[in-house]
């Protein structure tokens, strides 16, 4: 990489947590901080801490949320930061963009940044769209005259003209979410940070802001750094990544290398169930899954039975009637599939007033392409969320026949298998 | 490593390391559009679906001027001096007391209202309290406008106003003004820093605000309180906004001498606050997030 092309640069960058209530034996801490200072030593704080392992409960009461992060960024190019939840992604864009400094370290810089971590901040539910559009295009760092002279194309890209002097309190959130991204959209930073933002709004608005986002990285050769969840915008987007794991930086390189590594690790991790992260009052739980297929566990077959079997724990005894448990299969681009529910098939009458401990959805031939899907799971208790899993587990779908002759699909061509008919005439 | 002869290009570089005053002139300056839309949104929204929307700004000095002249004056027969009405004399107290106390509680919690936008955006983080101190400014115009109301009426319409008169030394006045707001977003910017990680400030300043006007000379003449307490009148006569509201009374109604002294100390002290709170306040900005 040429030195004169590169337009950020971060060395050596760390930054420490305090765990728990920031409260009680605060100022005990400061106290003893300023102490070791006032006599010209290290703070004491700084040598304990531990790595960021979110699943595992530490000694300290201190954590290094990001540890000796070091990378560089070339002018133009768009690089996707990749990693777990708590991996420390946003930590790290919440330095880059100034809201909070670095413990140790510095991050040098040939541009502007201007940060979107979450759209819309700023907005007064008060005032009109048009007064917002002006407000929080100021917050995000642009002068009156340079969103004066936007303001129509923001309007237009946002396609709100019909509300834009209405109270943003009378907006749908959509809407909201809409005009917010295209004031942001309109930034004209050398260096754009982008946290999460694709994430809202309709099928449609997401494909336009996926396109403006390609504008703006190719057409304007602006340099952007991107951190989502979303591996289908990773990978539309980024020329580069980077993955972040334990507040470390675990790998860089080509943006399908790094994604498949990402998956690869994601899939190690999620044998046990126990330690996931969960919403939900946990009234009833999930405590393991089984997938099935005939002859063989775990992995599914294209075109034979499968069967995703959970068992539950119940121990205030709840009954068949007062359960749902939804599913949802993505592939691991985080593109939704199916979605199977035991709110959309009635239950067995019999069944009804037993105490639950197992629920199984069968399928009887298994029509999706081969290859690795992710499910999210959702079990309600009377009306309340009780468990609910984004990414609960993944299983693999291996080759195999579904349709009589021995040609297949395409695995590029279309991920559903159909039954179907042909007719000639 | 041979990048040391391209150092100077970088633009800026983020680092831990934290000057005592980081003040960027120059950037808060880029960001005066942004100042001027706070201003902008606090003033219109703060009165949206109300009634009587900005009627409200002459309502609660005048309502409150009533009261004290009622309690203070006419039933606690605290003087006002000879030929100065005790309305004009609480309303003029009042109305200067009004823009310190509103700087002061606004900017106080600077950082915990804002914390949601403050975590996800940088900008120079000193445009907030300043925003504050601007559109107070504005309000106290409006009620600086109903005390010359009240003042041409009691002069022009009564004879009960004989001897209040505006003195030379008004010219000081907006600098007075100044005085007052420098002072509030001193207080408030070291409040608003401590709060971040101490709540207990919070409760400190909501009646601590309260009991700071009973020390201040509000409703009474430092003169009088000298007269009846002379054991704890340097507790009201140090306090610098006793000093500015003693010198707005002189200077609007001629009530007392001027003392040049008074003005240079309230100055000082305001001056000497501000540049606390600036420091404190900067020093918070950059950490802030991590302990709000």
């Amino acid at each position: 990489m040429e030195e004169k092309d590169i337009i950020l640069k971060a060395e050596h960058i760390s930054k420490q947590y305090r765990l728990g209530l920031v409260g009680t034996g605060t100022i005990s801490h400061d106290l003893n901080r300023w102490w070791h200072k006032v006599r010209g030593k290290a703070d004491p704080y700084l040598k304990v801490g531990e790595s960021n392992d979110r699943s595992t409960k530490g000694q300290s009461e201190y954590v290094w949320a990001l540890q000796d992060i070091n990378f560089e960024v070339k002018r133009g190019e768009v690089l996707g930061i990749i990693g777990k939840n708590g991996a420390g992604k946003s930590t790290l864009l919440k330095i880059l963009s100034k809201v909070t400094g670095p413990t140790t370290g510095e991050i040098k810089t040939k541009g502007r940044i201007a940060s979107l971590l979450e759209v819309g901040t700023g907005f007064h539910g008060e005032m009109t769209g048009r007064e917002n559009v002006y407000l929080n295009g100021a917050i995000l760092g642009m002068t009156k005259k340079e969103i004066s002279s936007k303001i129509d194309e923001i309007i237009e890209f946002s396609g709100c003209q019909r509300y834009i002097d209405t109270p943003v309190k009378r907006y749908s959130s959509g809407m909201t979410v809409r005009l917010a991204f295209a004031v942001a959209a309109f930034l004209e930073p050398e260096i754009l940070v982008i946290d999460e933002v694709l994430a809202v709004g309709d099928a449609e608005f997401q494909k336009k802001a996926i396109g403006k986002m390609q504008d703006i990285s190719r057409g304007d050769g602006r340099t952007v750094l991107f951190v989502s969840h979303n591996m289908s915008a990773i990978k539309n987007l980024c020329t580069r990544a980077i993955l972040v794991e334990k507040g470390r930086i675990r790998s860089t390189g080509s943006v399908d290398n790094i994604i498949n590594l990402y998956l690869s690790q994601m899939r190690k991790e999620k044998e046990d169930f126990e330690s996931l992260e969960r919403k939900g009052n946990g009234v009833i739980k999930i405590t393991s899954v089984k997938t099935k297929s005939i002859g063989n566990d775990f992995h599914g077959t294209v075109g034979l039975p499968f069967s995703i079997s959970f068992d539950i724990s119940n121990n205030t005894n709840v009954k068949v009637c007062d359960v749902r448990l939804d599913i949802r299969i993505d592939d691991s681009l985080g593109q939704k599939y199916a979605w199977l529910s035991t709110s959309v098939i009635p239950f067995d009458v019999k069944s009804k007033n037993n105490v639950v401990k197992t629920i199984s959805f069968e399928l009887e031939k298994l029509n999706l392409q081969k290859g690795i899907y992710y499910v999210t799971t959702y079990l309600e208790c009377k009306g309340e969320v009780s468990d609910w899993i984004q990414n609960a587990f993944d299983f693999e779908i291996l080759d195999g026949k579904y349709y009589e002759s021995d040609a297949k699909v395409p695995n590029n061509q279309g991920k559903i298998l159909l039954d179907y008919s042909i007719k000639h005439s | 490593m041979e990048s040391k002869h391209i150092k100077s290009d970088w633009l800026y570089t983020i680092s831990p390391k934290k000057k005592l005053i980081n003040l960027n002139f120059k950037e808060i300056w880029r960001y005066r559009d942004l100042l001027f839309l706070f201003v902008k949104r606090d003033i219109i929204t703060q009165y949206k679906q109300t009634i009587l929307g900005p009627l409200w700004y002459f309502i609660q000095p005048l309502f409150t001027s009533v009261i004290f002249t009622l309690i203070f004056n006419n039933l606690a027969a605290i003087p006002t001096g000879n030929g100065i009405p005790s309305f004009l004399f609480n309303l003029a107290g009042i109305t200067s007391w009004n823009y310190f106390s509103s700087c002061l509680t606004g900017t106080s919690d600077t950082f915990k209202v804002n914390q949601g936008i403050f975590g996800k955006v940088y900008f120079p983080r000193v445009i907030t309290p300043l925003s504050i101190v601007f559109s107070n400014l504005i309000k106290f115009g409006i009620q600086l406008l109903v005390f010359i109301s009240f003042y041409i009426y009691f002069v022009f319409f009564t004879d009960t106003a004989s001897n209040a008169l505006p003195q030379i030394t008004i010219i000081l006045l907006p600098i007075l003004i100044l005085f007052m707001g420098l002072l509030g977003l001193g207080l408030g910017m070291i409040i608003s820093s401590m709060t971040t990680k101490y709540r207990d400030l919070t409760f400190l300043v909501g009646f601590g605000v309260q009991l700071l006007m009973y020390g201040s000379a509000v409703m009474y003449p430092l003169s009088y309180f000298k007269e009846k307490l002379p054991e704890y009148s340097w507790l009201v006569a140090y306090n610098p906004m006793t000093t500015i509201i003693e010198l707005f009374r002189q200077m609007t109604l001629g009530v007392g001498s001027f003392a040049f002294n008074n003005f240079i100390y309230a100055g000082v002290i305001s001056v000497i606050l501000f540049l606390i709170g600036l420091v404190i306040f900067n020093k918070t900005e950059k950490s802030f997030i991590d302990t709000v």
